[in-house]
């Protein structure tokens, strides 16, 4: 049977003109996204994890078309998302919702909470009557830990905890089968985050959710995953099941990145080693040649220049010239 | 005698519903060259803390208790005096570098300002100067970086200038809010490096607050957590670590998300932060406290407990590991 989503090659490129350019100068080209490959499963989470500028939340925007993508992504093995119009696309919206990450800023706030979990249903699904509507609200909300009485509040009334429940009961509302999260709990205190990680994995259990869980460290995304990828200037440089990669990283870039993680644990934080990235991130407008991370990378040679990195294994996909486990001579 | 010292440090917003309790009774008090760090999360009163000393309160805000500088009260204190201390002794650095940058004038305008206002230096020994405190915080190609706007810097390098210009006058206190936050793991984890390397450098006192456990874990010596505007628990880094004592200290350790354990997972702690103008009655921690008793609804003062620790709550210590 073929995986719920099917992604292949996904490349999401704007084109980008300066002032002053004029009417015919070809606009200049920014890879977003390039060459993005992964499968999920229903019921599985994909963590994926990259510094600002690394293009996971556009990678998400191009699977569902919300920015202009190319490549392939196939829903069910049956349909590919990107070449529908947006009226063909419309039936799968419902069936792929978001959640995102300022959960005031994207809630309405001029809407009640009971309209603005309904309204979903209310664009998807108009046959649905009044009192079935309300009847599904109310579900929903219990089912995420909301009040009953809290439904003709406001946004503004709420802690950003609960503005995140929020938006997860509208996402969950239509009753999708993949949820995409851009950094739901990037925003919320530390005891919230775990709060609002466990609510997904529990949604994910009881309804078989399929997800994709975007964040910007490693830390928060082992926690929810089955499998992670790590992004770098819009190109995939590890994928993994989460045991192999936490356990065992390939990835200069994984591995630096996992060492910047600031541990919880005084003599452990003192003693650590780090990896460093040499110098800053290049411009996305002229990204290096070869391998895009040689650069800021530590074991970067003569061959990466030239040769760009493709994964070998299968399951365990590094895109490095030069995998491998951590040297001692990287660490400072 | 201790460089800072705060003694009942409390701050009140007047707000429309009425009165808002930022922080109550706060206590620290902080040696030359030690790094204290304040832990807390959003409503807590950290900032707020920091806020008071720097006499940088919103126009609504009320303080009473007492802020000692090196002997001297500064809580209150007339501008011109604040001026003088915030300009040579005490810096403060904050979470959103770009924010913090005037973004219509050059670095090296803004940096040299500093000198050349406070110091009264000439404008060619200023430049000298911190071109010099730029290659400190390890700036690639100082020199000619200076001349550039801050938009042109990304937010590591942004928060290196304003660590930079902290610096200038060499401040025996340093005040970092929340200086990592808004940056990515691996710039934060290059810049709490070069906090510390400048801290020990210089010697100066160093007061961070920050949300982040794993912050504090590798930068401070001794740390205070609050929550709610209190206290909870106050205790040197490595014990605290080891035997937290406070129920919300092991609340928000077993809330942390590790990479370094295997099996480690996230414990959530349940309930919502307080509504800070309709705060709980007693203990702030109250109603998402799973030890929490009658007497709860009375504040428990800070105590003392062993060397160097203090502990707001009223459950014995062994009855928190059952």
């Amino acid at each position: 049977m073929s995986p719920l989503l099917c992604v292949r090659d996904l490349s999401v490129t704007f084109d980008i003109t300066r002032a002053g350019d004029m009417p015919w100068t070809a606009p200049r080209q920014l890879h977003a996204v390039k060459d993005v490959s992964f499968d999920l499963e229903a019921g599985q989470t994909l963590g994926v994890v990259g510094e600002s500028g690394s293009g996971k939340s556009t990678m998400a925007r191009g699977l569902i078309q919300m920015v202009p993508a190319k490549g392939s992504v196939m829903w069910r093995g049956e349909t590919n998302l990107l070449s529908l119009s947006p009226r063909r696309m419309k039936p799968y919206r419902s069936e792929i919702q978001m959640v995102f990450q300022d959960p005031l800023a994207s809630l309405n706030p001029r809407m009640t909470l009971g309209q603005i979990i309904s309204e979903p249903l209310r664009t998807h699904h108009p046959e649905v009557s009044a009192s079935e509507r309300r009847k599904r609200v109310a579900q929903m909300m219990e089912r995420v830990g909301l009040l009953p009485q809290m439904i003709n509040r406001y946004p503004h009334e709420f802690s950003g905890g609960q503005c995140q429940r929020i938006g997860i009961a509208r996402a969950l509302i239509v009753e999708p089968k993949l949820l995409i999260c851009d950094e739901p709990v990037s925003a919320l205190d530390v005891s919230i985050q775990a709060q609002v990680i466990e609510l997904l994995k529990e949604l994910q259990r009881d309804l078989g959710l399929a997800m994709i869980f975007i964040a910007h460290d490693l830390s928060v995304v082992k926690n929810i995953s089955h499998d992670v990828m790590v992004l770098y200037l819009g190109r995939v440089m590890e994928n993994a099941p989460k045991s192999a990669l936490y356990a065992a990283p390939q990835h200069p870039y994984t591995q630096a990145l996992l060492s910047a993680v600031p541990l919880p644990d005084p003599a452990a934080e003192r003693a650590k080693k780090m990896i460093p990235l040499i110098g800053d991130l290049p411009s996305p407008m002229a990204p290096p040649s070869g391998c895009v991370f040689r650069t800021r990378c530590v074991r970067a040679a003569d061959d990466c220049a030239r040769i760009l990195p493709l994964p070998k294994d299968p399951v365990h996909r590094v895109a490095c010239l030069h995998p491998g486990p951590v040297r001692a001579s990287e660490l400072t | 005698m201790s460089l800072l010292q705060i003694k009942d440090l409390s701050v009140t917003f007047e707000g429309d519903d009425g009165p808002v309790h930022a922080v109550n009774n706060l206590s620290l008090s902080i040696d030359k060259g030690q790094t204290l760090g304040i832990v807390g999360e959003s409503g807590s009163g950290k900032s707020q803390t920091a806020f008071s000393i720097m006499g940088l309160l919103a126009k609504n805000g009320r303080t009473s208790g007492s802020v000692l500088f090196d002997g001297q009260e500064i809580l209150g204190a007339p501008a011109k005096v604040l001026n003088k201390i915030r300009a040579e002794r005490i810096a403060m650095i904050f979470q959103d570098p770009m924010t913090s940058l005037n973004p219509y004038m050059r670095i090296s305008d803004q940096m040299t300002e500093v000198l050349t206002l406070h110091h009264g230096m000439s404008k060619r020994d200023a430049l000298v100067e911190c071109t010099r405190m730029l290659d400190a915080v390890k700036i690639p190609a100082a020199k000619e970086r200076i001349r550039l706007y801050p938009h042109e810097f990304s937010g590591g390098m942004r928060q290196r200038v304003m660590i930079a210009m902290s610096l200038l006058c060499k401040p025996d206190l340093l005040i970092a809010d929340e200086p990592t936050t808004a940056l990515d793991v691996t710039v934060q984890a290059q810049i709490m490096g070069l906090l510390s390397e400048l801290q020990r450098d210089f010697g100066m006192a160093t007061i961070l607050i920050t949300h982040d456990l794993g912050v504090v874990a590798g930068f401070c010596e001794r740390v205070l957590v609050m929550y709610g505007g209190r206290v909870m628990e106050e205790a040197p880094t490595d014990p605290l670590f080891a035997t937290p004592s406070h129920p919300y200290t092991r609340g928000l350790l077993a809330a942390v998300p590790r990479v370094d354990d295997e099996d480690a997972v996230m414990k959530a702690i349940p309930g919502n932060p307080p509504n800070m103008s309709d705060p709980p009655e007693g203990c702030p921690f109250r109603p998402r406290c799973t030890y929490a008793v009658d007497s709860c609804h009375t504040m428990p003062p800070l105590e003392p407990f062993a060397e160097n620790r203090a502990r707001a709550c009223r459950r014995p210590i062994e009855e928190l590991s059952a």
